[in-house]
């Protein structure tokens, strides 16, 4: 993202206003990131509007629609129910952290390519993230823990199917295809 | 949906936490998880001028099951831990069941356990099953602390014991006697939703007959509510469809759930009645 050395700087807030600051320091997309947030900052908008990584999306601010999905210390959680302050010190990865224009995609990106798992896209980065971390497990997980997982996030387009196929996909080139039940 | 202005301080130890509680200068609140707080701040419903986070307290992040037997969950410990730990599944496998129904895995990847409970959402799944199981809470202030029982902890919606200067440092839950049956059941539009009605069973057998039965309710009242006229119908009577449909038949009696816009009060009832079917039937096959 940045050439040179030392942390990137994130950009100014926009307006100050009279209340708490905190200094924090992170890592995002194994960058380290240092940025002066208000306590009140969510750590979506500190991703979005501060470090210009608009991938995450913000779609109901209430935790309930899954869009703003990130991982925090490679476990799938809200950035919408997350502050940037508690976020200090955590390793977040965002949908911008894997594979870039013109590199090869990555196996979640190429299922989610080749199975069609989404259609307008706004709830994809989610879905994404949440499948990169069960790519990411010890051992693969059951087709009711994908359930599970899955039920965090609302997609009004796909109808979940192929949403499934992709995660399928994903997990049979991390772990082997799956033995017939 | 953005949170008004407050402070935040993230303390090392707990009685720097409870100092800056007691401070009646400003209106402080404690931040765990924040899965409940958070979208409540993010919706303005919750306005306080301290935030309080209380997860970077060492002491508060443990887990694990103490000389008496009994499971010790710590204030910031995630209910995703919770219910990934072989002990707590091995040993309390009814609060494994009820945590793992608790919102999606990627809220349960912040929320905690003890957060769950103080907030106290009537339709929450954790305080019918820390009622279920005689769970008991320490509460600490600047100053000491004290143990509070389950069934004096919930006293209404969203409100508990604790005090705005207190902080829940742990629960703590006894062991469950060997063989008994259990069973935790809920009805959800959806997977994840806030229950409409939840159910917690504990049963122990005695030959064909039910020596001991709990059941306890959740999202029908403002607390968590026990039936014990159900589990006089059950016990000292061989289990059998006879006994279960004298149980349900007290149940529907005895509830008086809310009506809402997620469903009417005698949908609730009537399925308070048809997950007792259910859940007594379970938890008796897992009695030994």
């Amino acid at each position: 993202m940045n050439v040179g050395t030392g942390p990137r700087r994130a950009q100014q807030p926009p307006l100050p206003e009279p209340t708490a600051w905190h200094e924090v320091s992170l890592t995002v997309n194994g960058e380290p990131v240092a940025a002066q947030v208000e306590s009140r900052l969510l750590l979506s908008d500190l991703l979005r509007q501060r470090l210009g990584l608009t991938g995450t999306h913000v779609g109901c601010e209430h935790g309930v629609c899954g869009a703003c999905t990130v991982l925090m210390d490679g476990v799938p959680v809200r950035s919408c129910l997350t502050l940037a302050v508690q976020a200090a010190g955590a390793d977040v990865r965002t949908v911008e952290g894997l594979a870039g224009d013109g590199e090869p995609l990555g196996p979640v990106q190429r299922a989610f390519h080749e199975q069609h798992g989404m259609q307008c896209g706004f709830c994809t980065p989610g879905f994404v993230m949440t499948c990169t971390a069960l790519t990411g497990r010890a051992e693969r997980p059951d087709e009711e823990t994908v359930a599970d997982e899955l039920s965090g996030h609302l997609c009004r387009c796909t109808g979940y199917q192929n949403i499934r196929a992709a995660v399928r996909q994903a997990l049979d080139e991390s772990f082997g295809p799956q033995e017939a039940e | 949906m953005k949170p008004g202005p407050f402070d935040y301080i993230a303390p090392a130890a707990l009685p720097e936490a409870l100092r800056l509680l007691s401070d009646t200068e400003r209106d402080g609140k404690v931040l765990a998880g924040g899965q409940s707080l958070i979208p409540m701040l993010n919706m303005r419903l919750a306005r306080p001028e301290l935030l309080v986070d209380i997860t970077r307290i060492p002491e508060l992040d443990r887990l694990g099951v103490d000389a008496d037997g009994a499971l010790r969950i710590g204030a910031s410990v995630r209910q995703s831990t919770v219910a990934a730990d072989p002990a707590v599944r091995a040993g309390w496998p009814l609060l494994a069941a009820a945590v793992e129904r608790i919102g999606h895995p990627q809220i349960r990847n912040r929320g905690t356990v003890c957060g769950s409970l103080v907030h106290h959402d009537p339709a929450a799944e954790l305080p019918a099953v820390a009622l279920a199981l005689d769970a008991r809470f320490t509460v600490a202030r600047a100053g000491g602390s004290r143990t509070v029982p389950a069934g004096d902890f919930f006293r209404g919606t969203f409100t508990t014991d604790v005090e705005p200067e207190e902080i829940v440092t742990e629960a703590v839950v006894p062991p469950l006697r060997a063989g008994t049956g259990w069973a935790f059941r809920e009805l959800a539009q959806r997977r994840g939703d806030f229950a409409a009605v939840g159910l917690a069973v504990l049963l122990r057998a005695d030959g064909a007959a039910v020596g001991s039965a709990r059941l306890v309710y959740c999202g029908v009242g403002g607390t968590p509510v026990r039936v014990p006229e159900a589990e006089q119908a059950l016990v000292g009577r061989e289990f059998g469809a006879a006994s279960r449909s004298d149980a349900a038949r007290a149940v529907g009696a005895v509830l008086d759930p809310p009506g809402d816009v997620h469903a009417s009060a005698r949908w609730r009832r009537e399925a308070a009645e048809v997950l007792l079917a259910r859940a007594l039937t379970e938890a008796w096959e897992r009695t030994t």
